[in-house]
């Protein structure tokens, strides 16, 4: 066995990339959840956002613009679901599910004439003197301004949740609507908002796989990614921080476990195939065994603002 | 303004069952990926419409795509045999045990699983010599790699797939002594962002040819990314990559077969049969071999090509050993067909384990 072929810093840079679209769309889905709304649509909203991330970009040669088109219509995308389960007090899940199903069939249509075609991609930043650092130059600092953008709203999430007014309705909304609603709070507005930020990050998170991790546009492509993210904001018990890292660690082990199957790793395969999910189980399990999993109380509850 | 409605809505009715009674036979396809996947399902599904166009009115065809392989595939082929499809195609090694089981509940209805080997009265396989052309791919390769290294991307671990893998390796190793092959298996036939990831992988570890036998054409994007790699068109010419890094192609071509088996049934005539057709039939094509592949190696691989096709030449011609050393094939002496399908061992010189 030979691991010297295994260049760490590659190695770390090709994880941030691999776990960037799953980050993008677990951050939003925790703010989501965090009001209280369980969105399983996030497949189908990562889908819309990879397509019209790429028909954007591909139309206009302009990448960044094809992340912010995404972005908005993801978000507009996610008004559907937020419309049918706040307004029409449908049910989350099999809405959600529907919202998947729509972004599935939906993102085909629309994409087909682009099948084959090539995207220009997100070129990676120079940053002055960082990028120059040995080892961790190449590491850190010499990704596409995605990557920062996903660290930064992670970040700003965080922040938002913790220290503002706004942060602190939202989760009250999530913990119990029908106090925050007696205070005075309007609970479906709340929750209508962070359906959007949700729908717009999945749609960054779709236009990153189509843009920068594969570039192209296939059918299908995101591949099971959105249900990724939704385990990952469980395993990250709702925390803005530990979503990160759940997400790099599943980026993680994916990009390892191919690295050492290049480099002759003479684990067995399918160990290393399966380590991603394996970890994500251990970790759900050991999460919901100490018995505060931390979910907003209102999870996934209807809300009647006569109740 | 009702009635008219009514009356046009029967009237559009009518016309849909006299198009469904004017189809002497439906034919169903089930698909592994999307049909736009521009890799296996794409050709597969551009032999479909082969077959519609050249049997117009008196054939149907319907199609499910994105099957997932085991229990599920089951249910898609139960309701296309339901729905009356006379002849069903199961395009992925996965379906052969569904296929199996819902041929037993439909003795009627004919099937065609692709590339497996479990055969029923109404089931036929059929399959192409792909390792013909993986053999062209192994020349080219050895011949232009300047790190000596080979990544492989694998889907699953299956005698498809290994065949593949040994031939290449063979005609690689024949031109370049030094060529390592580097194998990562994905365990998907179609996962985009996952094969641009084992694409990465291999070419950050020097690989300066990436293959692969999975169906989509990320592993192509992730290569000209990356730049200064080359690969292969996968199941289709993959034509958009050209002229770097796709250099040449393996090009699926169902279209013969499925009208010929689609006649078959009209005819009354279909019988169940085992087809393995290589490059000689046409039923596996090498595309385009273009400028960034050198004259001389490329003639060479156009040579090869005839030779196989002609039969002059099979890529597994002795002396082969397997890869702990014992012989398989003695000089000169040929492989037989049942030791290449049920293939699930290395030739000498790969380094790792099939998975088992």
């Amino acid at each position: 066995m030979d691991f010297s072929s295994i260049n760490p810093a590659l190695l770390i840079a090709s994880l941030m990339v691999s776990a960037t679209p799953i980050l993008l769309a677990a951050i939003g889905e925790a703010v989501v959840e965090k009001s209280g709304v369980l969105n399983l649509g996030v497949e189908g909203m990562m889908i819309v956002g990879a397509v019209v991330g790429f028909i954007v970009a591909v139309n206009t040669d302009t990448p960044l613009l094809g992340f912010v088109c995404a972005a908005i219509i993801s978000g507009i995308f996610s008004i559907i679901f937020g419309m049918l389960t706040q307004y029409l007090k449908s049910n989350q899940v099999a809405t959600g599910l529907g919202l998947t199903l729509v972004g599935l069939g939906l993102s085909a249509l629309l994409g087909r004439p682009y099948e084959g075609m090539k995207s220009p991609t997100l070129k990676a930043l120079e940053i002055p003197f960082f990028s120059d650092i040995p080892v961790l130059g190449k590491m850190l600092f010499s990704h596409d301004l995605m990557i920062y953008f996903s660290i930064f709203l992670v970040t700003s999430v965080w922040w938002f949740l913790k220290y503002t007014h706004a942060g602190m309705v939202l989760r009250a909304v999530g913990e119990n609507h029908d106090a925050a609603h007696a205070l005075g709070y309007k609970v479906v507005r709340v929750r209508m908002l962070a359906i959007m930020f949700g729908g717009a990050t999945s749609g960054l998170g779709g236009a990153y796989i189509s843009l920068a991790r594969v570039p192209q546009w296939t059918e299908g492509m995101t591949a099971g990614a959105g249900w990724i993210a939704l385990a990952i904001v469980v395993f990250a018990s709702w925390r803005p921080w530990r979503v990160l890292f759940g997400a790099y660690i599943f980026g993680g082990v994916t990009v390892l476990q191919l690295n050492l199957q290049a480099a002759g790793a003479s684990i067995p395969v399918e160990y290393l195939s399966m380590s991603p999910y394996l970890i994500t189980i251990v970790v759900l399990v050991i999460i919901s065994s100490r018995g505060n999993q931390g979910a907003p109380a209102s999870l996934g509850r209807p809300f009647h603002a006569s109740s | 303004m009702y009635i008219k409605s009514v009356i046009a809505g029967a009237i559009a009715s009518l016309g849909v069952a006299a198009a469904a009674l004017a189809a002497d036979v439906k034919v169903g396809f089930v698909y592994v990926g999307p049909v736009g996947d521009y890799g296996w399902t794409y050709e597969h599904d551009q032999g479909r419409l082969a077959v519609e166009e050249h049997f117009g009115d008196r054939v149907e065809t319907v199609y499910q795509e994105l099957v997932p392989e085991g229990a599920d595939s089951e249910r898609v082929m139960t309701q296309m045999a339901l729905q009356g499809a006379d002849l069903i195609f199961t395009t992925s090694f996965g379906y052969m045990e569904p296929t199996i089981n819902v041929a037993k509940k439909f003795p009627d209805v004919k099937f065609e699983h692709a590339t497996g080997y479990m055969r029923a009265d109404n089931v036929s396989t059929y399959s192409a010599r792909f390792y013909e052309g993986r053999a062209i791919q192994g020349h080219i390769a050895g011949k232009m790699t300047k790190t000596n290294k080979v990544g492989y991307i694998g889907s699953f671990p299956i005698p498809e797939v290994v065949r593949g893998i040994n031939s290449a390796f063979i005609h690689a190793r024949k031109v370049n002594p030094d060529v390592e092959f580097n194998i990562v298996w994905i365990y998907t036939w179609f996962d985009p962002a996952k094969e641009a990831d084992a694409a990465t992988a291999l070419i950050e570890q020097g690989c300066d040819v990436v293959l692969q036998h999975t169906d989509s054409t990320a592993p192509q994007a992730a290569a000209e990314k990356a730049g200064g790699v080359i690969t292969f068109g996968q199941a289709s010419d993959m034509a958009m990559f050209k002229p770097m890094p796709r250099v040449s192609s393996i090009i699926d071509d169902w279209a013969p077969y499925y009208i010929a088996r689609t006649q078959a049934v009209l005819d009354g005539t279909w019988t169940s049969t085992d087809t393995w057709d290589g490059i000689g039939p046409g039923m596996v094509g090498i595309g385009e071999i273009t400028s960034a592949v050198p004259a001389d190696v490329k003639a060479e691989a156009l040579a090869m090509k005839d030779a196989i096709a002609s039969g002059d030449y099979h890529p597994f011609t002795g002396p082969i050993n397997k890869q702990d050393g014992s012989v398989w094939l003695a000089a000169g002496e040929t492989a037989d067909d049942g030791t290449l399908l049920g293939m699930n061992f290395y030739v000498e010189g790969i380094k790792g384990d099939v998975p088992q």
